[in-house]
This record gives C-alpha cells, sequence and structure tokens, in this order.
C-alpha cells in the first residue's frame, strides 16, 4: 500500500487535466464529479496508506519514484517521504480538501466557470501534496510555488472585477517576496552542505555547523522569509485581508486550511536547522505574537465578515509559529490540525450565510439570522466556539498546549504567555461578537425584500456537520509526530492549577464582554452607544481607523514601495536609457531626409552632378 | 606629307566633346540628347584615332571600332525607348520622365 504513495497527487492532477483539457466544456454534474471524485479517492488513499504506516510503527518511509534532473552532483529526485508530520498533513489536506470541494458543488451552482474553478482546485490540492510529500527542498519548492499560483488564479477568480485582480497580483508579489528569500535559504543550504534532501540536510547541519553560527542563522532566517510571506505573518501579512476577494470556499481551502499552514509545516519540517539558531527561533515567536495581537485587534474593528475571519486566521497562525517559537512542534502541529477544522467549518458557514443573502458581507446589514439560517448558525457557533477556545473544543486542547509551551520558555516566557493570552481574549471578543452581530439582535431588512431561505442540500449541510463534528471532536486526536520531532520537543510544562483556571477563563471572558455590548439586549444596546461614543472621539476615531486599515501597514508599504516604484516608473516613461540609441536613429534619420533632396528624379540634374563630380576628380588628378 | 599636328586632333575631339555635352545638359527633347551622345562618344573615338595616329599603333582604331559598335546598339535601344516614351506619354520632352524621386 505505502509504494502507492506516488498516486496521491496522481488523482487531483489527472482531474486538472481532465478539466482543462476538454476547455471547460464539461456541464456542472461532470465536472463536479471528476473534481470531487478525484480528491475523494486521494483521501480514500491516503487513509489507507496513513492506517498502513501508522500501524506498521515504522518512523519514516520514502519512495522515489523517478530522478528529477541530473546537474553535476545534484540530483534532485521526485521522491515522497512520509512521516507522522506529512500523514498529518495528507489527511487534512484531501479530507477538508474533500468536504470544501463537495460544499462547492453547490456553492458554485451556475457559475460561468464551474469547471475552471474545480480544475484550480484541484490543480492546488496536487501541488500542496507534493509539498508536504517532498523529501527534498527542490521538490518541495515546486509545490511551493504551484500553491501560490493556484492562489493567484482563485483570488482572481471572478477576474471581471478589477478589484480581484489587484487582490490576486497583490497576494502574488508579496508572498514572491517572501518565495525569493527561501530560494536564497535553498541556495545556502546547497552550497554549504552540497545536498537538498531534507533528512540529509537535518543530518549534516548539525554536524557542520556550530550553534548560532553565521550560515545557520542565515540559513534559518532565510528559511523564515519564505514562511512569513506564505503564512502571512508579519511583516509579510497585508495580502491575506485582500484575498478574501476570491469565492469563499477558496478562503476556507486555501487561505484557512491548508495554504496558508505551509509555513508552519516548513519550519516544523527544518526543525533542526532553527534550534542551530535560537536568534531565528526567537524571532519565530516574536513574530508570531506581534501577529496574533495585531491581527486581533484589527479584527475586532473589521466590518466585513470574510475579513474577520481572515484576520483570525492570521491570528491563529500566529498562535502556530509562537508554539514552534518556542520549540513545541507538536502543538503546532496540533494546532494547524484543529484550525484547518474550525476555521474550514467557519468559512463555509460564511459562505452559506453570504450566499443566502445574495452576497452581502457586512456583518452591520445582518443581524438576527439564528431562526433563518439555523445550520449556518450551529456552526458558526460551534466554529468561533472553537476558534475562541471555549473548553472542551478542539480549539481549547491545542491552544493550552501552546501556552503552556510559551509559558515554559526559559527566558521570556511569561511575556509570550501573557500575549498569547491576550490574544486569547481577543479572538474571544470578536469571534462572538461576529456570532452576536450576524445571529442575534434585531432582524434587519434586506435591500432586495426577498425573504431569506438558506441555502442547504446534502452537498453544502454535509460538510458543515462533518466539520462541526470535527472541530467539537478534534481535541482528542492524538497526532502522531512523536518520533518526527522526538528528543526536540520542548519538555511539557506543568502548570499550576492558577494558570490552568486562569486559561479557561479568559476566553469566557472575552464572550462575556462581547455579550454584554453586542448581545442584542437593552444592556447591550447603552453598553453599545457607550462604545460607539468613544468611537466618536479624536482618540477613538485615529484607534478605530488605525486598527481597521491592519496597523497602517499597508499605507506604509504604498508609500515605502510602491509609491516610490511608482514614481520611478513614471520618471522613466520616456525611456532615459534608450534616449542614446535613440539619438542615433533620428541623426541617421535626418542624413536621409538630405540626401533624399538630392533624388529629384530630373535626368539632367543627375549628368549635371556626374559631370561635376569628374571635373573634380580629374581637376584633383591633374593639379594634385 | 605634312602630317596633321595631333594637338589639332585632340582639341578638335575636345570641341566636339564639349559640344555633345552641353546638348545633352540643355536639350529636353530627348531625340537631340540622343543625337549629343553621339557627338560625345565620336569625339572619344576621334581622340582614339588621333593618338593612335600619334604612337603609331593599331590599337586606338580598333577600339574606334568597338565604340562604332556600341554606339549602334546604344542607338538601337535608344531610339526603341523613345518610341516607348512617346507612346505612353505622347511627347518627348524629357523633363516629363522625373517621377523616381525621394
Amino acid at each position: 500500500m505505502l509504494e502507492w504513495i506516488g498516486l496521491l497527487p496522481l488523482f487531483p492532477l489527472l482531474g486538472f487535466l481532465a478539466l482543462t483539457l476538454t476547455g471547460g466544456k464539461p456541464g456542472n454534474t461532470s465536472a463536479s464529479l471528476i473534481g470531487v471524485g478525484s480528491i475523494a479517492l486521494s483521501f480514500v488513499l491516503a487513509a489507507a496508506i496513513s492506517y498502513e504506516f501508522l500501524r506498521s510503527g515504522a518512523s519514516s518511509h520514502t519512495q522515489l519514484l523517478w530522478n528529477w534532473m541530473r546537474v553535476g552532483d545534484f540530483t534532485p529526485a521526485f521522491s515522497f517521504y512520509l512521516d507522522g508530520l506529512a500523514v498529518v498533513m495528507i489527511l487534512v489536506i484531501t479530507g477538508v480538501g474533500l468536504l470544501i470541494h463537495l460544499y462547492s458543488t453547490g456553492y458554485m451552482t451556475g457559475d460561468p466557470s464551474f469547471a475552471r474553478f474545480f480544475a484550480y482546485m484541484n490543480l492546488f490540492v496536487a501541488s500542496m501534496l507534493v509539498l508536504v510529500l517532498a523529501d527534498n527542498l527542490v521538490l518541495l519548492y515546486l509545490g511551493w510555488e504551484g500553491v501560490g499560483l493556484c492562489s493567484y488564479l482563485l483570488i482572481g477568480f471572478w477576474y471581471q472585477k478589477p478589484a480581484n485582480g489587484y487582490a490576486a497580483r497583490k497576494a502574488f508579489v508579496v508572498t514572491r517576496v517572501g518565495d525569493t528569500s527561501m530560494a536564497i535559504g535553498l541556495f545556502v543550504l546547497f552550497t554549504q552542505l552540497g545536498t537538498l534532501n531534507i533528512q540529509e540536510v537535518l543530518t549534516l547541519a548539525p554536524q557542520q555547523w556550530s550553534v548560532s553560527s553565521g550560515v545557520a542563522v542565515a540559513a534559518a532566517a532565510l528559511l523564515l522569509g519564505g514562511a512569513v510571506g506564505k503564512s502571512a505573518q508579519l511583516p509579510l501579512q497585508t495580502w491575506l485581508p485582500d484575498a478574501m476577494a476570491g469565492p469563499t470556499p477558496i478562503s476556507a481551502l486555501i487561505h484557512a486550511a491548508t495554504m496558508v499552514t505551509a509555513g508552519v509545516y516548513l519550519i516544523a519540517r527544518t526543525h533542526i536547522l532553527f534550534e542551530l539558531a535560537p536568534q531565528v527561533q526567537m524571532l519565530v515567536a516574536v513574530l508570531g505574537l506581534l501577529t496574533l495581537l495585531m491581527a486581533g485587534f484589527t479584527a475586532l474593528t473589521q466590518r466585513d465578515i470574510k475579513r474577520i475571519l481572515a484576520y483570525s486566521t492570521m491570528s491563529q497562525i500566529g498562535y502556530m509559529f509562537l508554539a514552534l517559537g518556542v520549540g513545541a512542534w507538536s502543538a503546532a502541529t496540533f494546532h494547524l490540525m484543529t484550525h484547518a477544522f474550525f476555521k474550514a467549518l467557519l468559512f463555509l458557514a460564511a459562505g452559506t450565510v453570504i450566499l443566502s443573502l445574495h452576497h452581502e458581507q457586512d456583518i452591520f446589514k445582518m443581524g438576527g439570522l439564528r431562526k433563518r439560517l439555523p445550520l449556518a448558525f450551529w456552526s458558526f457557533l460551534i466554529g468561533s466556539a472553537a476558534l475562541a477556545a471555549l473548553p472542551f473544543t478542539s480549539g481549547f486542547y491545542s491552544k493550552d498546549e501552546i501556552l503552556l509551551a510559551a509559558l515554559a520558555q526559559p527566558q521570556y516566557g511569561i511575556i509570550l504567555w501573557l500575549g498569547g493570552v491576550l490574544g486569547a481574549l481577543l479572538t474571544a471578543i470578536y469571534s462572538f461578537r461576529l456570532v452576536f452581530v450576524v445571529f442575534y439582535g434585531k432582524e434587519l431588512p434586506q435591500h432586495d425584500h426577498e425573504p431569506i431561505r438558506e441555502i442547504r442540500g446534502i452537498p453544502m449541510a454535509a460538510p458543515l456537520v462533518i466539520l462541526a463534528a470535527l472541530s467539537v471532536l478534534g481535541g482528542f486526536i492524538a497526532v502522531p509526530v512523536g518520533a518526527v520531532f522526538g528528543a526536540a520537543e520542548a519538555e511539557p510544562y506543568h502548570a499550576s492549577t492558577l494558570i490552568h483556571a486562569i486559561m479557561i477563563a479568559v476566553p469566557l471572558l472575552g464572550v462575556g464582554i462581547s455579550y454584554l455590548i453586542y448581545g442584542g439586549h437593552a444592556i447591550a444596546a447603552t453598553n453599545l452607544s457607550k462604545l460607539e461614543r468613544i468611537r466618536q472621539s479624536a482618540a477613538g476615531a485615529a484607534i478605530t481607523r488605525f486598527w481597521f486599515g491592519g496597523w497602517g501597514m499597508d499605507a506604509l508599504y504604498d508609500r515605502l514601495l510602491v509609491r516610490p516604484f511608482i514614481a520611478l516608473a513614471h520618471l522613466n516613461r520616456k525611456d532615459i536609457i534608450d534616449t542614446g540609441y535613440a539619438s542615433i536613429a533620428a541623426f541617421t534619420q535626418a542624413g536621409n531626409n538630405l540626401l533624399v533632396r538630392t533624388q529629384t528624379g530630373n535626368l539632367r540634374w543627375y549628368s549635371i552632378s556626374m559631370i561635376g563630380g569628374l571635373i573634380i576628380v580629374i581637376a584633383v588628378g591633374v593639379w594634385r | 606629307m605634312e602630317s596633321i599636328p595631333y594637338e589639332h586632333g585632340l582639341i578638335l575631339a575636345a570641341i566636339l566633346f564639349s559640344c555633345g555635352l552641353v546638348g545633352v545638359l540643355t536639350r529636353r527633347n530627348i531625340v537631340f540628347v540622343l543625337m549629343s551622345l553621339e557627338v560625345m562618344l565620336n569625339a572619344c573615338g576621334l581622340a582614339f584615332v588621333v593618338a593612335s595616329a600619334r604612337w603609331g599603333h593599331a590599337d586606338g582604331q580598333i577600339m574606334f571600332m568597338m565604340i562604332l559598335t556600341l554606339a549602334a546598339a546604344e542607338v538601337a535601344v535608344g531610339l526603341g525607348l523613345i518610341i516607348q516614351m512617346y507612346r505612353r506619354y505622347h511627347t518627348v520632352d524629357i523633363s516629363v520622365l522625373s517621377e523616381m524621386k525621394g
């Protein structure tokens, strides 16, 4: 069974080819059959392979498919490497991917580019599987770029709207900055170690490099650059909120559950390099902490349902980075998995809300939808509970592990822990603000006065139910990554009861705060108007604007990079460099114009000039 | 027999050549242009003959025969062109043919 691992990305790839080579002709039924069927096959195979792998008790399995190329000593292979971490990733990708594909068959009904949508989705899953199964960094980079391409294609899926195209380009260019850094990191690894096979790199690096030596720090920092780009962490986080321009299932699959966690996967996969560079590892934790706090504050002020979820994704990946930074590798993987469940659930539920309200995304134009959209309501409630880490949901267990690991960090543990707890409070507030505003309170009249009907049907309801169940129960799944990280794992911290009590109480406190402001009852109304008054004041308005704009990062990059570039382009609009060549052309042109005048077409003029020339030549010859 | 000094022959050739040249440059009627060309050719021929007499060498006279055949061929082609020109433009004025200018 294990030797069939090469088929895993093949099924979605074939699905992609089938949908593409027929030129998007297949009707909705056959397109969804191909699109969903290929992922289903992949999922069944992934489950079977994982079962056999875990039962065999082996720590890893390498499957060489073929040699990719041979350049001197450098022979990257198409070779897949399966271990506990990869098992978690392939199950999440194919499992959550299958549910989202299924949901999409309902969500995308009626779209003229139905087949194109599934083609891109299948290509994405194939690339993502290559990324997580790759046994060398070159193959990993292939998958890495593949998912980036699909992300670009799917953000700009509705390309007729210029804003969507802009968002797609932004996502592509910003992640490209990280990718370039990662590529340079690969060059450093190759020139220093002579191989890019991940396992060889991880064995050779500790033998050849001393801890926190310059080259180790450089390699880890450059890889971190790639990871922050893909995972939308500071300072390359600005693309993710705009990426919400794509269809909602895309936001669920790519920009919540799978692709954005690729950075987390990369760091976990090359964790030994980061242990060799403790400064960089600390930087990972700090970046994670800053991102999770910043995104948390920003999410408090957003109005767009999908942007709130986008910022919450950023902040949850910030938690994963925090875990990676303190060496809690398995906690990060665990949170990656639970986050995939509940964030996919939240996005799909948001998709149902958006679709039921005819593409309304402003939460303050919703309200009281609890009765109208019961399925979306319960999904949202469960998802938000898991997101806010309320007790006994999956998010609770994974976030608990991360915060305890942060506390165990010897030097700055208490700061990291306090920041994480503050982030948990913010998470609870903004996620339940969303729930209360959308589903409680007064029912607001919709602009087109059409009755709101929940759009259901098995393909859209089943994924919600399954993901809801996973969001609740996912905390009891043990991620089989012990063998992967082994001794590298940070010691579990034995916290006192007080610490545990705080970590249970904080999310509940957040929910309470949210309820008191947005609960939709009489007290909430007065609190809300008080909050509104603070917001109207000068300082309040400034802070709100600052948070709403994502802490001014977009404006900063606009001033710092985009505008100077455009100014430069304007300056060079007339091609300054080219004036040298252009003047040569102008000179010959002028000469030509001058000589053309001598061609009068008059025979006698030609004869006279000939005779004149002859006389001059003879005169020179005679009197010289 | 007192021979004619060769300078006289050359001067005559130069005068004839100049007459022909002036005709080529000034006449508008293409028939006269062609005739002036003939005069110039024959002036050259005269110079060759005078030179061959001066040095007692036959080459100059052979050269003159070549010029004669050349002139005959040139007249044949030239007259043909003149007839074509007259058919097309109904005139033999040479300044009409000035379409090929830059």
